[in-house]
Order: C-alpha cells, then sequence, then structure tokens
C-alpha cells in the first residue's frame, strides 16, 4: 500500500506538466477557429446589432488579448470552472457531469466484455501455438480488428433492433417509463447491449492476439518445461502457470486503450443516440461550441490519467516486482 | 528463397498482397473506369443491385452509381491511410531522433508533448481540428496523423538511445560533424527501419478513421469516401441496407488486407532474421 502511494503521488506530480500542455496547445488549436463563441451564438439567434455584439464580447471576455483569456481560463480550471457552454446555455461542468456516467458505463461495459472474452479466446488460442484453433482465432481476431465500430453498430442494429426486434435500437433507457430500481437497470441494461456489443467487439481482438502472443512467450520459459516435466496435467499448465503470467500485459493494455476507447465512444453513442459525453462532442462540434470542445477534451485528458493511474496502482498489486523495482529507483 | 518468395510462400502475405494490389488498380484506374463524377446523378434512384446492367450495383437514395462511388472511394482511402501513415512517421521519427539524441532538457520536454498527445483521444482531437480548420482532404489526413505520430516518437527514441553510444557516431564526431547533422544523416537512417514497420498498423488505423471522420459528415464533402457512403446509406437503412453494407464491407477488405500483408511481411522478416 505504501508503495501505491509513493507511486500516486509521483504521478500525479509528473502528470501536471503534461496536462498544461494539453490545455495551452487546445487553447490555441480552437483560438485558430474562424468566428469566436458570440460568432456562433450570433448566427444561432439569427444576428444582432453592434452594441449587443460588443456587449456579449466584454460579457463572455473576447474583447481582451488571447495571453488574458488564456490566463484566466487556467485560473478557472484550478477552481474547477470549465466556463459556460455558448450551445447549451449552461455551465460545461454541469452538462459534462451529466453526460459522463453514461459513457462511464458503457465503456466500462464494453472493456469488461473485450478482457474477459479477449483473455479466454487468448487462452484457447494460446494453449497450443500452431494448432489449428489458434490459426483460426488469429485470422477471424483479425477481421474483426478491421471492422469499423460505427458500421459493426449499424448492422448490429438493423438485425437485432430492426429485423428481430429483440432490442431496442437506441437511447439508454425508454423515455418517461416511470421504473425505477432493478427495473430500470434491466431497461438500461437492454439499451446498452448492441452499444456495448459494437464497442466491445473491436478491441477483443486486441485483447485475444496480446493474450495468445504472451502465452506463447511464456510457452518458451523454464519453470513452464519444469511445469511440463513434473508431469502436471495439461490444463493446469496452461490455467495455473502459463496463462496466469500472460494475463499482465492485457491489464497494461487497459490503460492503453482508454483513450481509443473513449475516441470511439463518439461514434458509437451518435449512432444509438446514447446521451453521453462522445455525443456531447459532436454536438459540441455541430454548434461551433468551442468552450465545450475546449471542456471535453481536458475533461478527456483527466480521465485517461486516472485510468492509467488506476491500471499502474493494480499493476503493482498484482505483480509485486514492480513496487520493488519503484522503490529501487 | 528470395524475400519477395517468402512473402508470398505465407497465406497471409499472398491474401493479403492480392487485396491490396487489387484495391490499387481500383484506386488508380477509377478515372478510367468511371470518367463521370460519382456524385452525379446517373439512373433512377434506389435501383436494386444486380438488376440495371449499366449501373451494376444500383444506385442510391439520389440516383447516384454504386459501384463508380466504391471504386472512386477505393481512392480517397487508400490516399488518406498512406498519406496519414506517412505524415506521421516522419514526424514521429524526426522528433523521436531529436530527443533521444539530444537528452536532457530537450528530450525531457518533447516526450512531455508526446504524453500530451497520447492522453488525449486521438478521434476527439480529430475531431476538434477538422471543425476548426475546415474539412478538406489535407486537413484529414493532418487531424488522424495529429493522433498517430506518438507511437513512432517513441519507438524512434527508443532505437537511437540505443544507438549513440555506438562508434560510428563517436566517429561522426571526431570529424567534426555538426550534433544535428550526425542526428539526422547518421543516426535517423538507421533508427527508422523498425519504425517503418509500423506503417502498415498506422494506415490501417488511419483508413477506419478517416472512415468514421465521413460518417459524421466531416469528411471532405466535394470526394466520394465510404464513411459518407455509409452515412448517406444510413437514411434508407430498413428498405435498402445494401447501400450501407456495401462500402463498409469494402473497409473491411481494405484493413483487413493491409493487416493481412503487414502478418505476412513481419513473418518474411522474421524467417529471415533466423536464417542469418
Amino acid at each position: 500500500m505504501q508503495h501505491a502511494l509513493v507511486l500516486l503521488r509521483r504521478r500525479l506530480i509528473s502528470s501536471i506538466p503534461v496536462l498544461l500542455i494539453v490545455v495551452v496547445g487546445t487553447f490555441f488549436l480552437l483560438e485558430a477557429a474562424p468566428g469566436d463563441a458570440v460568432d456562433a451564438y450570433l448566427a444561432g439567434i439569427g444576428g444582432g446589432d453592434a452594441a449587443m455584439v460588443e456587449q456579449l464580447r466584454q460579457s463572455y471576455g473576447l474583447d481582451q488579448s488571447i495571453w488574458a483569456r488564456l490566463w484566466t481560463y487556467l485560473l478557472s480550471l484550478l477552481r474547477l470552472d470549465l466556463g459556460w457552454s455558448v450551445a447549451f446555455d449552461r455551465p460545461i461542468l454541469q452538462l459534462i457531469g451529466e453526460r459522463l456516467p453514461n459513457t462511464l458505463l458503457l465503456m466500462g461495459s464494453a472493456t469488461a466484455l473485450s478482457f474477459s472474452l479477449g483473455s479466454l479466446l487468448g487462452i484457447l488460442a494460446g494453449a497450443r501455438p500452431g494448432s489449428f484453433t489458434d490459426r483460426a482465432l488469429s485470422i477471424g481476431s483479425l477481421a474483426l480488428y478491421a471492422v469499423p465500430s460505427f458500421w459493426l453498430g449499424l448492422v448490429l442494429s438493423v438485425v437485432f433492433a430492426v429485423q428481430l426486434r429483440w432490442l431496442p435500437t437506441s437511447g439508454i433507457e425508454t423515455i418517461a417509463s416511470g421504473k425505477a430500481g432493478l427495473d430500470r437497470a434491466l431497461d438500461i441494461a437492454r439499451h446498452l447491449v448492441l452499444p456495448v456489443g459494437a464497442l466491445g467487439f473491436i478491441y477483443l481482438a486486441l485483447f485475444i492476439r496480446t493474450m495468445r502472443a504472451g502465452m506463447a512467450e511464456v510457452w518458451r520459459q523454464d519453470f513452464a518445461l519444469a511445469a511440463r516435466a513434473k508431469g502436471l496435467s495439461r490444463p493446469r499448465i496452461v490455467f495455473r502457470h502459463v496463462a496466469r503470467n500472460a494475463l499482465l500485459p492485457l491489464v497494461t493494455l487497459l490503460g492503453l486503450q482508454s483513450a481509443t476507447m473513449l475516441g470511439g465512444s463518439v461514434v458509437i453513442e451518435s449512432i444509438f443516440a446514447i446521451p453521453g459525453f462522445g455525443r456531447l462532442a459532436q454536438e459540441a462540434v455541430a454548434g461551433r461550441d468551442a468552450p465545450l470542445l475546449m471542456g471535453i477534451i481536458v475533461v478527456s485528458a483527466l480521465l485517461v490519467i486516472v485510468v492509467n493511474l488506476l491500471v499502474d496502482i493494480a499493476y503493482g498489486l498484482l505483480d509485486p516486482r514492480v513496487g520493488t523495482s519503484e522503490q529501487a529507483a | 528463397m528470395s524475400f519477395f518468395a517468402r512473402l508470398l510462400h505465407s497465406p497471409e502475405g499472398l491474401v493479403g498482397l492480392l487485396l491490396l494490389l487489387l484495391l490499387a488498380a481500383a484506386a488508380l484506374l477509377a478515372p478510367v473506369l468511371f470518367p463521370t463524377d460519382p456524385l452525379s446523378i446517373v439512373a433512377a434512384p434506389l435501383t436494386a443491385p444486380f438488376t440495371n446492367g449499366s449501373v451494376p450495383l444500383g444506385t442510391d437514395r439520389l440516383g447516384r452509381n454504386v459501384l463508380a462511388a466504391l471504386v472512386h472511394g477505393a481512392r480517397a482511402s487508400l490516399l488518406v491511410g498512406l498519406a496519414a501513415a506517412a505524415v506521421a512517421i516522419l514526424v514521429g521519427a524526426l522528433v523521436g531522433t531529436l530527443a533521444g539524441f539530444s537528452g536532457g532538457f530537450i528530450d525531457e520536454a518533447l516526450m512531455r508533448v508526446v504524453d500530451a498527445f497520447q492522453i488525449v483521444p486521438g478521434f476527439l482531437l480529430a475531431l476538434a481540428f477538422v471543425s476548426v480548420i475546415g474539412a478538406s482532404l489535407p486537413t484529414v489526413v493532418l487531424a488522424i496523423a495529429l493522433g498517430a505520430w506518438t507511437g513512432p516518437a517513441r519507438l524512434a527514441r527508443a532505437e537511437v538511445l540505443s544507438l549513440r553510444e555506438r562508434d560510428f557516431v563517436a566517429a561522426a564526431r571526431v570529424i567534426g560533424m555538426h550534433p544535428l547533422e550526425i542526428a539526422l544523416r547518421e543516426v535517423l537512417p538507421n533508427a527508422l527501419p523498425p519504425v517503418l514497420a509500423l506503417t502498415a498498423v498506422i494506415a490501417a488505423g488511419a483508413v477506419l478513421t478517416e472512415s468514421a471522420l465521413s460518417f459524421l459528415g466531416l469528411g471532405d464533402p466535394n470526394i466520394v469516401t465510404w464513411g459518407s457512403m455509409i452515412a448517406e446509406g444510413r437514411n434508407v437503412l430498413r428498405t435498402a441496407p445494401f447501400l450501407s453494407l456495401a462500402p463498409g464491407l469494402a473497409l473491411v477488405i481494405t484493413v483487413l488486407g493491409i493487416y493481412l500483408f503487414a502478418e505476412g511481411l513481419s513473418d518474411a522478416l522474421a524467417r529471415r532474421r533466423i536464417r542469418q
């Protein structure tokens, strides 16, 4: 536990400059856009006179220099204030706080699906490297990896929601159903089956391939040979000795994939009309809402930092060797 | 056995190469096969596939030739995939080499920038970039490369760190070469091969990202892309699912072709290394 705390502190400190680069970089990128938030707002309401434009610019602080605005933005970030959304006319933090849980639920379920099924199939493939099962799974996972997630989502929704009518086509829950407790949870689960499937299946391939490659590596190690020489049964060697040691790289993959999955949720949420974080990003782009887009990028960077931190801590707990080397360093 | 023969020997490499050759032929011959603009209206809207000889794969909601759009779409996909991979590898290799070779503060600063690009989801970054600069083919290429150059940068840096203590670098120093010249002319070329091996994965990812961007309506509006075809077909998904299925399958085949080819290539390379 001591190790975890040391690691936590070190990682938090080292992530501050990185986050600062993200904030400043995104600020200047969005600054390069033609027109500002007031232009977008005026286009939305159908124009206004010069005095009103002037007053609006002042109230948003847009009459100040770019450096002054960057400084103000950084200061308000420290107060956990992400600013005001032009398109929604609401505080950005509140908007993100509303949308984030849906996305976390979607991503968490998709990760759980791809991790569990992926490691299982990876064990199946890696149990006998070079066997027919191994080759079939390897080609199959490659094909799966080549499928665009949004297209898989469309195909799944045509088959299971439109043709078979087994599952709902869109949304996170039945609107105004008055359901509560377990009923509501089941309702949400039914709505999430297709999007989680579409998102999870894409990343399934990566877990299968990593698990399989890890097992092929472990088979060559001395202790695997020793286990075979002792005359242990094949399933025991596969599960207790080989698979267990090949599982760790998959944990690393969890952290690496969190950013990709967050990006992937944009299209999936737009296809299944899930009011989540990713869809908010698309709405920010459509509404030319630069402050909202800025807030979304900052929060997603924070989220990725946190996920990677959790993965590192989990890694240290799973593999005692990591903690010792950290301390020696 | 020559290297090429070894590549063709593995079934993955052979199938991948065939798929890629087919696509490249389609992309190159698109203006010859279908000289009219694929966005122009040629027949009755929503002609079913395999019913009209002049439009073998039917037409979309506006009466545009699906086969012509598919063939022209191959152009956009392959072009974006290759260009984005080239930009990502070039920028990544340069940054990685400079970081690894300089060490100290420059290394630290450059690697923090790499970290920053890695924690922002690449797709969000591409989305923001295209929406700010405006949707055109070069913007889309840059937007995708923005999220893809960090892998090559890390790999190049690691290579350079192991190379820079070698004798040939010391020799270059002794003859009085400028450090920048040593980094770019002596170290970079030697660090490049493993970085180039990332090309296929990056190109495949770029093809998928481009399709997702144009599916969301953020691709170049003046050219046909498979992603925009899927988005267009989505409006008639219940009655004419073929319009979304066909470009999606084309995407799967393209990306699978790239992966298989890469697999065959790395197999062939590994076997060559064993023989040596």
